[in-house]
């Protein structure tokens, strides 16, 4: 007899089930937050390619020596709280099951490069016939229509076309761009607003359908402003001197930059909001040339905005980044250092007391650490407990607690492979 | 066709950090009231603007932020206004702000103060820290949230003289919307089962540091920290450059190099086909490749000529990229199976022929300027319940008499 289920200690959303397809971040990074609010997310993995759609499976970072595909670490912090089994799509009987968990999900989830998930049998219309008002997200590089939608991507291609790498760096420089995939994590945060949006509606009306999320074009609705000042005003982004992604043009900051503290490789972020914030500092600093009555105006400063850089530069480089940016903001003026992984995990109150970094327990790797929910809610909060699903942990609960098969069935469906 | 949020009200304190998931609830068809301050937000006093000139009604900072809202002023401070906010904040579904935290509590106004007669309201405050942790009150800017966060830490340059970098575009603002806006969602599916609304504490600071991929999970784990390097991913060692500068100036993103010996044979006639053959030096490690059947990453370290292959392979990508324009690589390399990006500018993303055929720029009427503006448009497609710029942004107090019955 298999072991009954976990359940979630969120209730939010603990009347909702999601049969999952998804992977990596951008897929997976969706229904975690579901997850964590309660739902139960039951993901198919492929057991014959040891569940290798998701390339996170069993890649580093890992907690000790051990390596397998139940043990990285990424895949167990993008995967927490869901369930986890294995089904062969190759096989007829392995297409069935999924349509019987189809029949009785709320949704069906995928990131699959677009037609692969309806090439594998399962169309939108084929869904729809399973139950009948399933809500359908499948999240693809282009979305499912338009002359690239058979092209692939991954979060820095995302990236790279939306215009998020372009919008990211300084001048005469190639691009910065994001140094991970940003447009995973939003891309993710946007699939989530297509899912529970698509379960409002259907609630509502009784209808689901099928919504296409083209992760290039969530990235394309980041960069508004920008787009609105070429279609408004004709002025492109590429353009001499721009960008410069660590000024600010809207608001107009200044001083407002980066700037190098004592040290190797130490820096120190400054904001001043208006020229109130400006006054405080200028105290801060102490010295003569911040009284130069030309910074005390907003205009006045932008109008000298390298010149205050460079002397606000040669006053950080000489002092420790903490204790400076402790000092600015003890004058209300924005000012954090560039935080380092430890900085802001281990060494800052603002993450830890507000409980983002919660132990999940997995069943090979054991206690780890993961990214928590950045939000609270007052009566029906985020829960984080369980690890990520080793490969087909749970495929033996769902089949009998979820898909209502007997032990025969199941020790079948396992002697031919399907599961 | 309506909205999924169609017939839900949210009443908006304008802020800068919320404004973003305002957006997004009103064009998911809730009807957001946008609550500003006497004169109007200041993030109307924001560039761009239309024509250059500046002007409450012409910043198109506000514009973006502000599609398919109605708005209403109101000075808080004062009596009969802030009766009137507890009234429309009382009617309505969610109530989302981005007020320093105190400030609502100290005028009688916050949720504590009205959750007794209104269980059901929804109530999402965005702030820079959450309402509960030592640093609630600590200042904070786009830049700040985003260096303290996380994010900074990965983004930059392999030259680690030029400072880090801070992504472009406000993101700090839209992180912690995202969160705001998904959190909504969820409290209304679980008001559809419980009929209680809920209060939601979103911390900005919260939303950067988990919006870092391996920056967090890799000291979250193994106590490994990644180290930022040009257009790729901060890992924690330095990996091979994958962007490159085109014919003409401009970057493409490589992505991963190929290892089938599919890919190998496309890339080898991609390369022939151009005429190129005689300036490619890897063409003969090209062609063994396809041979020997690809290459296994696992034999990567095992055998040298493997490695050399695989070398090849980024190195042709390289050679390629260096010979045509962004579009042409793209667009070849894709159409070969080779998941590469062009690096482009916003507006050249958004007049490509792909993102017009799906119609995601969309036309909004400005009747009081005489004009029709393209804004960025669905960010998802749902045809049932689709994304939707209901209204152009509104004037400072536009609806303040069909709101209240009356003027400012």
């Amino acid at each position: 007899m298999a072991p009954t289920l976990p359940t979630s200690g969120s209730s939010a959303l603990s009347h909702l089930r999601i049969c999952d397809l998804t992977g990596q971040l951008a897929g997976a990074g969706a229904t975690k937050f579901l997850a964590a609010f309660g739902a139960q997310v039951i993901r198919v993995e492929d057991p014959v390619r040891q569940g290798s759609w998701d390339i996170l499976r069993g890649v580093p970072p890992y907690v000790d020596e051990r390596r397998g595909v139940n043990l990285g670490g990424a895949f167990n912090n993008h995967n927490v709280e869901k369930l986890g089994i294995t089904i062969d799509l190759r096989q007829e009987r392995g297409k069935e099951l999924l349509r019987k968990l189809v029949a009785v999900s709320d949704a069906v989830t995928e990131n699959f490069a677009a037609g692969v998930f309806a090439r594998m049998g399962f169309p939108y219309d084929e869904l729809q016939r399973l139950k009948e008002d399933i809500v359908y997200v499948s999240n693809s590089g282009f979305g499912a229509s338009g002359p690239y939608s058979s092209f692939r991507t991954w979060g820095p291609i995302v990236q790279a076309i939306c215009g998020l790498t372009f919008s990211s760096g300084l001048p005469d420089l190639p691009p910065a761009g994001w140094g991970f995939s940003y447009m995973d994590h939003m891309g993710a945060n946007y699939m989530a607003v297509a899912i529970l949006a698509g379960l409002i509606h259907r609630n509502r009306t009784g209808e689901g359908q099928w919504i296409d999320m083209g992760c290039t074009e969530a990235g394309l609705s980041l960069c508004g402003p920008d787009l609105l000042d070429y279609t408004v005003n004709g002025r492109p982004l590429r353009r001499a001197g721009q960008p410069n992604s660590n000024r600010s043009h809207a608001p107009a900051m200044a001083p407002h930059n980066i700037y190098a503290a004592a040290g190797d490789d130490e820096w120190i972020a400054i904001a001043c909001r208006d020229d109130d914030d400006w006054a405080r500092l200028a105290a801060v600093i102490d010295e003569p040339w911040a009284k130069d009555a030309r910074y005390a105006t907003i205009d006045g400063r932008l109008g000298s905005q390298d010149a205050l850089d460079a002397q606000m530069e040669a006053w950080t480089k000489t002092r420790d980044r903490h204790s400076t940016a402790e000092r600015i903001r003890a004058a209300g003026v924005p000012a954090s250092v560039v935080a380092s992984p430890e900085d802001r995990i281990d060494r800052d109150p603002g993450t830890s007391e507000f409980g983002l970094w919660p132990i999940a327990h997995h069943t090979e790797i054991g206690d780890v650490r993961v990214d928590g929910i950045p939000v609270h809610m007052s009566e029906t909060d985020w829960s984080i407990e369980h690890g990520s699903p080793c490969l087909g942990e749970h495929t033996d609960g769902v089949l009998r607690d979820v898909l209502g098969l007997g032990d025969d069935e199941i020790a079948s469906l396992h002697e031919d492979k399907v599961v | 066709m309506t909205g999924p949020l169609d017939g839900m009200r949210v009443v908006e304190l304008a802020s800068e950090q919320a404004a973003w998931a305002g957006k997004l609830l009103a064009d998911l068809g809730a009807d957001v009231i946008v609550v500003e301050p006497p004169g109007g937000h200041p993030s109307r006093a924001y560039g761009p603007f239309l024509d250059d000139e500046p002007g409450p009604e012409r910043s198109l900072y506000w514009w973006n932020y502000n599609t398919s809202k109605r708005s209403v002023v109101l000075d808080l401070d004062d009596t009969e206004d802030a009766t009137r906010f507890r009234g429309l904040a009382g009617d309505a579904d969610i109530v989302l702000e981005g007020e320093p935290t105190g400030r609502l509590a100290a005028l009688g106004l916050d949720h504590e103060q009205q959750r007794a007669d209104h269980p059901e309201l929804i109530w999402v405050s965005v702030t820079p820290f959450g309402r509960n942790t030592s640093r609630t009150d600590d200042p904070a800017t786009d830049l700040t949230l985003l260096a303290g966060g996380g994010p900074v830490w990965n983004c930059g340059y392999d030259d680690h003289t030029i400072p880090p970098v801070r992504g472009g575009g406000n993101q700090a603002f839209h992180i912690a919307s995202a969160f705001a806006a998904m959190s909504v969602l969820t409290a209304i599916l679980q008001r559809d089962v419980s009929g209680r609304g809920q209060f939601i504490d979103v911390s900005m600071h919260a939303a950067a540091n988990v919006t870092t991929e391996s920056g967090s999970f890799d000291w979250l784990v193994a106590k490994s920290t990644v180290i930022r390097q040009t257009g790729r991913h901060a890992l924690s060692f330095v990996s091979q450059e994958s962007q490159v500068r085109c014919v003409d100036g401009r970057y493409v993103n490589t992505g991963f190099p190929p290892r089938h010996a599919k890919d190998f044979e496309n890339l080898r006639n991609w390369v022939d086909g151009l005429g190129l053959r005689d300036q490619c030096d890897e063409i003969v490690l090209l062609d063994l490749a396809v041979e020997r059947g690809g290459v296994s990453l696992a034999a990567l370290r095992e055998d040298p000529l493997v490695t050399e292959i695989y070398g090849a392979g980024r190195s042709t990508l390289v050679f390629l990229a260096e010979h045509l324009t962004p579009e042409e690589f793209f667009v070849g390399a894709q159409q070969r199976g080779i998941a590469v990006g062009a690096v482009w500018s916003p507006e050249e993303a958004f007049a490509n022929e792909h993102f017009v055929a799906r119609g995601f720029p969309v036309e909004v009427e400005h009747e009081d300027i005489g004009r029709t503006i393209t804004y960025p448009g669905a960010p998802f497609q749902a045809p049932k319940s689709p994304w939707r710029i209901s209204r152009r942004p509104p004037h400072v107090a536009e609806h303040q008499a069909e709101v209240f019955g009356t003027g400012v």
